[in-house]
């Protein structure tokens, strides 16, 4: 940085930034908790110089429900019920990675059939969650009409759920031991509609956004996210992919039944918000054929659930372990530790916002349009309440 | 960019001429799907009200609270789960506990209301538009959390079982157990059936964490005799068992001699230390089964110096002279009686009140007497020719064989009756090689003997004839019998009531056997009370006894068989400790 921009920035004492705001020279602006330019309960302090951002600090503890402190005093499968509420937008993925845990724990394998219809519904919340993404990507930046279309599709993906689970938003379906019921009559023709619809929207969405000149103008060389950042900040999912790594843990160690799934890896090179919307674009398409794949290849008959223990007094060996999955946002992991009672001695949520949100998002944001603030966060799809449980 | 950048963006426009996703008002045209988890539904007859519901309920959002109309009685709390929609997650694991598969949830979703109290409510109690409604979420005929199936117990086949008096059932192993226990929800319903009041839930829990002395201390809270219990007792816990309502009950009989066998005699007093302190009071019970021994033990921890008069060579009372071996075994109803004698009761065998001592001494010598002689005397059937060679007791039988003595059975025998006692006279024949044949004037579903002692003789091949009303029994020439019998139409009562025999006239059967055993009934033996005694009756043979098991003299009590209704062991057990507890606040009030 040139001594002339860095004029603009603040004194720099021990490597922090002191702002003088009786100098004039910076404005502090609080973005959230309520603003729909956050995604959720999260505050930005942000200062500005003129209407480029500074510093940021990021302020979390607007949605701490303590969880994870909840879950020592719950029964195994009580907890359950808990997990599913630490994301609201893709509940799933906490439900399988708390069941995989705790049946790791215990020593469970659960039949054929429930990996299947694990599989469907992580699918189908990754769609879900994506669907929900985009809508705000293109908000942030102006183009509420697109939130429209694909929310409206998302809302056709919980009435799946709905469906299939019993329950709309907080599915309660995967339960340690498998799933809670089989597949209802005439699912399978309601899904081939629903994803019918999706690519319909997916195909309107590639042409009024990604082919959108005031989009690709804006998202162009936004948030931009080093091959180096990937390691030394933690970054995962569609955002370490966009910048040319091939990081998948579907694909490098599979779980449930990905590896009889046919699907790719898909990266980009450029890592700015643009490119990071292109992947997760394409990952859409890829949910699409992957749940067509599983509705196809699903085996019609079988166990959905295997037996446990009586679960009002189900004792888990002592023991640790970490589980982990491929969340829409990235990799979403549960160090669980047990100590041989009825209620789990400790379990970590490990979400990939946690990084994403604050330590990404404070240095991306340095040096950025306060406009493009919003944009730039959701570029990240970050999710608060994966940051506080 | 490109040209097609900047028109692109226009072809939003086409959406503008298309049909709208939302759903316009009402919302009753949207039904949720039919597993929807809506509102609750309760089946109120169904449900029994034990409560796992609640205990599943990470929220706490279910209390189980009265409602009117539901009384408490035999199986079920008389409670209801109440709902709190302020607290309910609607995750349902209620609706997959639920034993009895009363609660499930339905599809409806709207329910708008200015008063926020209303949102706790109790389904079925109070009239909601979706008490009726056929969808949502119901738990899936094979989704289980709890095993429906019991450990299976392993007991000798029925053709290995005729040929001895071995003990039939072998028992848990550590692991057997320990499966069979994690089955209990713990509800406590069987607490509330048993007439003991044994603390089941928790001695099951013992089982499961393996707290052996623990678990046996629980059991001699309430039982003084779970080794036999574990064997013999009718187990009504087990029919009203929440479990028993979609799948098998838990073994709860089978896990409380588990408990029992798992310490030795000599181990009891290191696991149950106790230390006794006399108060001077002296208690002369009169028989030692069940019931006396029951109050020996419990006024022994009292303090009372206990003396017991047993007419019998051996304790035990019924357990040992009207229980075959097979079922229970005698070192174990011993283990039990050596037990309750080693916390220094003293007891006198081969006494028998009114003949070796006069009941009139003992009433002067001690502070207070129990009398639990139990029903010890036969009824007899009434008809001609019961006195022929040949007739015999089932208590006869079976008291015989406990002593050892023969009992020429012959090759073919008839039992009448269908209690208890004639399904062990007729097993016992059978393990002497008779061919059985049991007589009932009832059907096979009206017997009071426990079930599967009529299953087990059933398996033995035991031969049953119903509605047989005796008639008479005849001498033949060869100095068999002659049993003569009608058939009987069952005549309906009315509601809870057995349908009662009324016999066919003009129809006459006979079967000729060798000997005859009756079993329908006994009483009790009050002729060791001399006439000054006459007040303490209500009627011939029965006593005025009130709950406290108190007579009309207040220095004598009554307990065991002669007291209660259902004349099994573990409600004489019951009366034995309530004896107990009425006879110690009667003297420390005087």
């Amino acid at each position: 940085m040139k001594d002339k921009d860095r004029e603009k920035f603040p004194e720099l004492v021990d490597g922090k930034a002191v702002i003088d705001l009786d100098s004039q020279k910076f404005l502090k602006v609080w973005q959230g908790p309520q603003h729909p330019g956050v995604t959720g309960n999260i505050s930005l302090e942000v200062t500005l110089s003129g209407d480029e951002v500074v510093d940021l600090k990021t302020h979390v503890g607007y949605l701490h429900r303590g969880f994870e402190k909840l879950m020592e005093r719950r029964k195994y499968l009580q907890c359950f019920t808990i997990v599913c509420r630490i994301c609201v937008p893709e509940p799933d993925t906490n439900e399988y990675v708390f069941a995989a845990a705790t049946e790791q724990l215990a020593g469970i394998t659960i039949p054929e059939k429930a990996k299947w219809l694990r599989t469907l519904t992580l699918e189908m919340a990754r769609l879900a969650s994506f669907l929900m993404w985009i809508g705000g990507q293109a908000g942030a930046l102006g183009m509420g009409t697109i939130a429209q279309w694909t929310v409206a599709q998302r809302d056709y993906i919980l009435d799946l759920f709905e469906e299939l689970t019993g329950g709309r938003v907080y599915h309660m379906y995967i339960v340690p031991g498998g799933v809670r019921g089989d597949i209802p009559d005439g699912f399978i023709e309601h899904v081939e509609k629903v994803m019918k619809g999706v690519e319909k929207v997916l195909y309107d969405v590639d042409i009024a956004l990604l082919n959108n000149a005031i989009f690709k103008m804006r998202a162009k060389g936004l948030g931009y996210i080093s091959k180096d950042m990937v390691d030394e900040y933690g970054i995962v999912g569609p955002n370490a992919r966009a910048a040319g790594l091939a990081r998948d843990i579907r694909k490098n160690s599979p779980y449930l039944i990905y590896d009889q799934l046919d699907f790719k890896v898909i990266t980009g090179t450029k890592s700015d918000a643009l490119e990071r919307t292109f992947i997760r674009f394409q990952e859409m398409v890829q949910c699409v054929s992957l749940i067509r794949q599983i509705i196809n290849k699903m085996p019609k008959n079988g166990d959905y659930h295997t037996r446990i223990p009586n679960p009002l007094h189900w004792k888990i060996p002592a023991g640790e372990t970490y589980v982990r999955a491929e969340a829409s946002r990235g990799e979403y992991g549960y160090y669980m530790l047990s100590d041989g009672t009825e209620y789990p001695r400790r379990v970590q949520v490990r979400g990939p916002s946690y990084t994403h949100a604050i330590a990404v998002l404070e240095k991306l944001a340095i040096g950025t349009n306060l406009a493009d603030l919003a944009a730039l966060m959701v570029s990240l799809h970050t999710c608060p309440p994966e940051i506080e449980r | 960019m490109t040209l097609k950048d900047w028109i692109a963006p226009f072809y939003v426009w086409k959406r503008a001429f298309e049909k709208p996703f939302t759903v316009p008002k009402p919302l009753k045209e949207r039904p949720g799907s039919p597993r929807y988890r809506g509102f609750h539904q309760n089946d109120l007859d169904a449900c029994i009200g034990c409560g796992t519901c609640a205990s599943i309920c990470q929220n706490y959002a279910i209390d189980m609270v009265p409602v009117e109309g539901i009384e408490t009685h035999k199986g079920d709390s008389g409670l209801r789960p109440r709902i709190d929609y302020g607290r309910c997650c609607w995750c349902a694991l209620c609706v997959d506990i639920c034993p009895t598969k009363s609660l499930s949830m339905s599809n409806d979703y709207v329910w708008i209301d200015s008063d926020a109290d209303v949102f706790r409510f109790v389904p079925g109690a109070e009239e909601k538009p979706w008490d009726s409604f056929a969808k949502g979420y119901k738990r899936e005929e094979e989704y289980y959390l709890v095993d429906p199936q019991r450990v299976t117990m392993e007991i000798l086949t029925p053709e290995e079982r005729v040929k001895s008096f071995l003990e039939m059932v072998k028992g848990y192993s550590k692991e057997q157990a320990q499966k069979e226990a994690d089955r209990c929800i713990q509800c406590g319903i069987c607490t509330a059936t048993c007439p003991a009041h044994m603390d089941i839930p928790g001695y099951i829990k013992a089982v499961r964490e393996n707290r052996i002395e623990d678990g046996l201390r629980l059991m001699y809270e309430t039982n003084p005799m779970p080794a036999m219990c574990g064997r013999v007792c009718t187990h009504q816990c087990e029919e009203d068992c929440a479990l028993a309502h979609t799948g098998e009950a838990i073994s709860i009989r089978w896990l409380k001699r588990y408990l029992a066998d798992q310490v030795e005699l000599g181990d009891y007093s290191k696991a149950m230390p106790a230390e006794i302190q006399s108060n001077g009071k002296n208690i002369a019970i009169i028989g030692a089964g069940p019931g006396g021994l029951s109050a020996a033990y419990y006024l022994r921890l009292l303090g009372y110096e206990i003396t017991i008069y047993e007419a019998n060579e051996k304790g035990g009372g019924m357990t040992r002279y009207g229980i075959p071996e097979y079922r229970l075994p005698y070192d174990q109803l011993d283990k039990d009686i050596e037990y309750i004698l080693s916390l220094g009761i003293s007891i006198q065998y081969n006494t028998r009140v009114g003949k070796d001592v006069s009941f009139k001494e003992i009433h002067k010598k001690y502070d207070a007497v129990l009398i639990s002689i139990g029903l010890m005397v036969p009824y007899k059937m009434e008809i001609s020719g019961e006195d022929l060679p040949g007739n015999i007791s089932g208590l006869e039988v079976l008291d015989k064989i406990t002593r050892g003595e023969r009992v020429p059975f012959g090759k073919k025998v008839a039992v009448i009756g269908g209690g208890n006692v004639a399904m062990d006279s007729a097993r016992t024949a059978r393990t002497f090689g008779a061919d059985v044949t049991v007589l009932y004037r009832r059907r096979i579903e009206d017997m009071p003997a426990d079930e599967e002692e009529i299953i087990d003789a059933q398996h033995e091949k035991v031969s049953f004839i119903t509605q047989a009303v005796p008639l008479r029994i005849e001498q033949t020439e060869d100095n068999r019998l002659n049993f003569i019998y009608g058939l009987a139409e069952m005549v309906v009562q009315g509601e809870g009531k057995r349908p009662k025999p009324v016999l066919i006239e003009g129809k006459e059967y006979s079967i000729v056997v060798d000997m005859v055993i009756s079993a329908i009934g006994q009483g009790a033996d009050f002729s060791f009370l001399p006439m000054d005694y006459e007040t303490l009756f209500k009627r011939k043979n029965q006593l005025k006894i009130d709950e406290f098991c108190r007579t009309p003299d207040c220095k004598i009590f009554a307990g065991g068989d002669i007291a209660n209704q259902t004349k099994d062991a573990i409600s004489a057990i019951a009366d034995g400790h309530r004896a107990a507890r009425s006879i110690d606040h009667f003297l420390k009030n005087i």
